[in-house]
């Protein structure tokens, strides 16, 4: 089917970014402390007449932004110089507090996977373990943790990879996957690209397909989208 | 309080679907390993089923969840029954003001931490985890909600290791659980 075509393509997506010329709206709770965040044009998601209708009822936008992206993408605090001085610290924990906006964004995954013969999805702990399991209970898959060391008490396969300074190693147990299964990677943020990567080297090396790799935000500017090994990348919020 | 013990019907699967790992982390220890239970898509939805009808409709506005196996149930927990999810952490994860709680290990301490904020007072919280052992994280969980002048209405795992009385450790808390290994 086309519509489904679309979504699974990786060629050059149309990148079409809403940007605005001021900041947009102080969130409610908390305040952010400069910054902000330029909400994320939902090309990936399907726009045909039919779907606009049903599920962006009131907002026509230029871009065809979902509605409910502003409201998820307005409830991530930033936080500058954490966990050292000049980082801008993405943090997720406020959407959280929001239920609705929660509600929303497992619902953005979900929409986009459901039916689409997902049997795993892999979440990396420990914020992947927040989006994860409410997506895999929703399409029906079975979720499986991506760990640090010696957490995960079974047999395991590893993946090393690279930090800014050293190194940092990714576990699995390895009789959670079979080889043909086809499966979704979760994290919170995609940034370098390195934690994205060692697990889709962990899920490929037992013979898994990885569909894709879903995070609420990329941080464009680190192109980890360039080291997924050509992987498709879907996000809901782009920050730079 | 149990669901073993009321006996329902998908108990039995649920328990069937968790894993024994003799010797882990160290000699002695027969570790409860619910990863194989997250791999069964209707056992794990049938546990989330069995908290979210047990808490839905009560009014309860935050489900905190221990880092980080807690934030497997915790959050579709959340979600279902319309809470917020506060997520409890190890030191320096939290990227915001915190207020943090002291507990003993076996062996030394460790400490746990929430944001400032997140939970305002008189909100009615669950406490959720995967497992129950002697019951140390969860009581420094129960105290940063109570300190931040929250009420603890329960809380919630999956297993009670009941040998180890964390039952008795939570300050007169109920503990409701699934299953219970001895």
């Amino acid at each position: 089917m086309l519509q489904r075509a679309l979504i699974f393509s990786s060629s050059n997506p149309i990148c079409s970014q809403l940007s605005t010329t001021a900041p947009p709206d102080n969130t409610v709770f908390p305040k952010r402390n400069g910054g902000w965040i330029i909400p994320f044009s939902s090309y990936q998601l399907p726009a045909f007449p039919s779907d606009s209708a049903a599920n962006r009822p009131n907002m026509a936008s230029q871009d065809e932004q979902d509605p409910r992206i502003s409201n998820i993408s307005s409830a991530i605090r930033v936080i500058p110089d954490f966990p050292k001085p000049g980082i801008i610290f993405q943090d997720i924990t406020t959407l959280l507090l929001d239920t609705k906006a929660f509600r929303d964004t497992i619902d953005l995954f979900v929409e986009r996977y459901r039916g689409k013969d997902i049997s795993v999805v892999a979440g990396i702990e420990a914020r992947g373990f927040i989006f994860g399991p409410p997506i895999a209970l929703a399409i029906g898959a079975k979720f499986v943790p991506m760990r640090k060391p010696n957490k995960l008490p079974g047999e395991v396969l590893s993946e090393e990879y690279s930090l800014e300074y050293g190194k940092d190693t990714m576990e699995m147990h390895v009789d959670a996957v079979k080889a043909g299964e086809r499966a979704l990677i979760i994290d919170d943020l995609v940034a370098t690209g390195g934690t994205l990567s060692a697990a889709i080297s962990l899920l490929e090396r037992v013979g898994v397909h990885v569909v894709e790799c879903a995070c609420v935000i990329e941080l464009p500017e680190l192109k980890g989208r360039e080291r997924l090994g050509g992987k498709p990348l879907f996000v809901l919020v782009s920050s730079t | 309080m149990s669901a073993y013990r009321d006996k329902d019907p998908r108990i039995h699967g649920i328990q069937s679907k968790i894993r024994v790992v003799p010797n882990f982390p160290k000699p002695g220890i027969m570790f409860q390993d619910i990863t194989t239970l997250l791999l069964d898509p209707k056992a794990f939805k049938d546990t989330v089923d069995l908290f979210v009808e047990r808490y839905k409709g009560k009014n309860i506005s935050v489900v905190a969840g221990i880092e980080a196996r807690g934030f497997i149930f915790g959050t579709p927990i959340a979600l279902e029954i319309g809470a917020k999810f506060v997520p409890l952490r190890k030191p320096n994860k939290l990227p915001g003001k915190v207020i943090l709680e002291e507990y003993e290990l076996e062996y030394g301490r460790d400490c746990l931490e929430m944001h400032l904020g997140a939970v305002e007072p008189g909100e009615r919280a669950l406490v959720v985890d995967d497992l129950i052992a002697t019951g140390g994280t969860l009581c420094a969980a129960m105290k940063l909600l109570e300190r931040v002048g929250a009420e603890v209405v329960e809380c919630a795992c999956v297993i009670e290791l009941p040998d180890l009385k964390g039952r008795e450790r939570l300050n007169g808390k109920p503990l409701y659980v699934l299953l219970e290994s001895y």
